[in-house]
């Protein structure tokens, strides 16, 4: 098994607020591996200094075994991980085929319009919106645009962010397939972020939880599931621990 | 046929304001920023072409691109030595810088070609068309013909090349725009050259009608109050901006006691604050950075 993303020791700053406190982590090529961890636990912030929208102050990224951290998000797309962020964030006024097209910028093979019917076959509904304004789109739709228009990029790692977030069950569902698929059917290797640790560790072969910028558990999803800690905070399946009310009392949603 | 003429001669001074509003808006959209001294980069393209057509002598058919070309270049210019590294700086830096920017250009033209007015001969100068009573000079059609090709070339490039889409993607959602691998600083490097190479084009073409002295990029206020009118963020409400100050502007020097006109296009900016403040072609996007 070849380690596609091995991260080691990173430390990230939003100004003077530390907010990932010396994160390791491996990728697998080929595996989906979830990371899990509340509101605010510093998911987001891990996936974007992978993809060099924010630089590490300390520690490596190594993709493919070179250095990463630090260079510029769209050379780090070029490389090949494609990230989905956070709340769908599509080009609002390109329709959904311009949309498309975009997340094909730095190809110049003659396959575009190949992986672009590709597209339309994950995503059915989205060929019926051809020409619609990505603003216009429901949120279901916008989520599964951007993650079309991230495997257009061929992608052989593909950054997820809580690509369930505000989605219907029905929906949550769906994108977890489509997930499966592009795995298995792309070769695409995935690290997905959601707090909705149900979907994610259906889905992934090995899971990450994190708390307040740190790692605090890793272990197979099989494995994470029974585990009693991860079945009391993150999957609802008993009253909240004397250490859930602690930490979360300020919570009031919990997925 | 009076109002006719006035019409003529309204449009195509305000093609001329909303050409260089057109610049204005093209980096506010993509980079957010006002480069206040996009008027005096138009001075400097009316200089340049005046340079390539009076002083080199060459025909005014090879001195348009070559002045389109050099502006584009001193847009890439500007974007790399001094904008880049004020990424991040606070707004008003940015204000201040592009401020001072226009004090340097006006200082460099004049130690450049003088502080005395020029003119810039063209092949047209001089001839008038008559239609019926009207007469109207081949400059002022240069202009309102210049601009039509201009907005048309501009529309074709942002509507159907990757390149111009990809220069929307940036600017409509720069985070995205990096994470599918668009090279968004080079976006910001080739709108600077864009709006640059759209000032020169707007300097040739008003030079044969005003002279030239280092101090015309003022008129970089009256298009500044175009682009808001239109919308600050509207291409065609540029441009439609820019016309609508142009015509206010004539018939209040018509109609009006002299010293109105010059002031017409603020009053129409404060009527349009008042009225509409969004502007007339509000694009109400929300943009994530
Ligand atoms: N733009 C920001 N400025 C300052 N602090 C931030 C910013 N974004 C996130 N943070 C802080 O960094 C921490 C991690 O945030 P984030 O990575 O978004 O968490 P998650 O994705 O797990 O919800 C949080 O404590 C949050 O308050
Ligand atoms: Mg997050």
């Amino acid at each position: 098994m070849t380690v596609l993303l091995d991260i080691k020791n990173i430390e990230t700053y939003y100004g003077p607020v530390m907010a990932i406190r010396g994160v390791s982590m491996q990728v697998a090529e080929g595996q989906i591996v979830s990371l899990l961890g509340a509101n605010g636990a510093g998911k987001t912030t891990v996936l974007k200094t992978i993809s060099g929208a924010m630089d590490p102050q300390k520690g490596m990224v190594s993709y493919a075994g070179e250095a990463i951290q630090g260079k510029d998000p769209d050379w780090v797309a070029r490389q090949g991980i494609a990230h989905v962020p956070e709340g769908r964030e599509v080009f609002p006024f390109l329709n959904v085929d311009e949309n498309l097209r975009m997340g094909a910028f730095s190809r110049h093979d003659g396959d575009i319009q190949a992986d672009i019917e590709m597209v339309y076959d994950y995503f059915p509904v989205l060929k019926t919106l051809i020409k619609s304004q990505a603003v216009n789109l429901s949120g279901g739709q916008q989520q599964m645009l951007a993650i079309g228009r991230a495997l257009m990029l061929r992608p052989r790692l593909m950054l997820l962010d809580e690509p369930s977030l505000g989605l219907s069950p029905k929906l949550v569902q769906e994108i977890a397939e489509i997930i499966r698929r592009l795995n298995t059917e792309q070769a695409v290797t995935v690290l997905l972020v959601e707090q909705n640790a149900k979907m994610a560790l259906e889905v992934g072969d090995y899971g990450y939880v994190m708390e307040v910028g740190r790692i605090v558990m890793e272990d197979s999803c099989e494995r994470l599931r029974d585990a009693t800690d991860i079945q009391e905070f993150y999957l609802g399946m008993k009253d909240q621990g004397v250490r859930g009310r602690r930490r979360w009392k300020q919570r009031k949603t919990w997925r | 046929m009076e109002v006719f003429q006035l019409i003529i001669s309204g449009v195509s001074q305000g093609c001329v304001y909303g050409l260089i509003a057109l610049g204005f808006v093209l980096i506010y959209k993509a980079t957010e920023m006002v480069n206040f001294a996009q008027g005096d980069i138009m001075m400097l393209g009316a200089y340049v072409g005046i340079t390539f057509i009076s002083i080199w002598d060459w025909p005014f058919w090879w001195a348009l691109p070559a002045t389109i070309g050099v502006m584009a270049l001193v847009g890439v210019v500007l974007e790399r030595l001094l904008l880049r590294p004020m990424i991040g700086e606070p707004h008003f830096a940015v204000l201040m810088l592009t401020i001072g920017l226009g004090f340097v250009l006006r200082a460099i033209a004049g130690a450049i070609w003088g502080n005395e007015p020029r003119a810039l001969p063209t092949p047209y100068v001089g001839e008038v068309l008559e239609l019926g009573s009207a007469v109207i000079g081949y400059e002022n059609i240069a202009i309102i013909a210049g601009t039509a090709v201009l907005c048309l070339c501009m529309w074709l490039f942002f509507r159907f090349s990757r390149l111009g889409i990809a220069m929307q993607a940036a600017s409509q959602n720069q985070l995205a725009a990096f994470y599918v691998g668009i090279p968004v600083k080079r976006m910001y490097s080739l709108v600077w050259a864009l709006s640059a190479a759209i000032a020169g084009v707007a300097g040739i073409l008003t030079a044969p009608v005003s002279l030239v002295d280092p101090l015309i990029g003022f008129v970089g206020i009256k298009a500044f109050a175009a682009a808001i009118v239109g919308g600050f963020g509207s291409m065609p409400g540029a441009i439609i901006g820019g016309l609508l100050i142009g015509l206010v502007e004539q018939f209040a020097g018509l109609y009006l006691p002299p010293g109105f006109s010059d002031m017409s296009a603020y009053v129409l900016l404060l009527v349009m604050l008042l009225v509409r403040p969004q502007g007339l072609f509000a694009t109400m996007q929300k943009k994530k950075v």
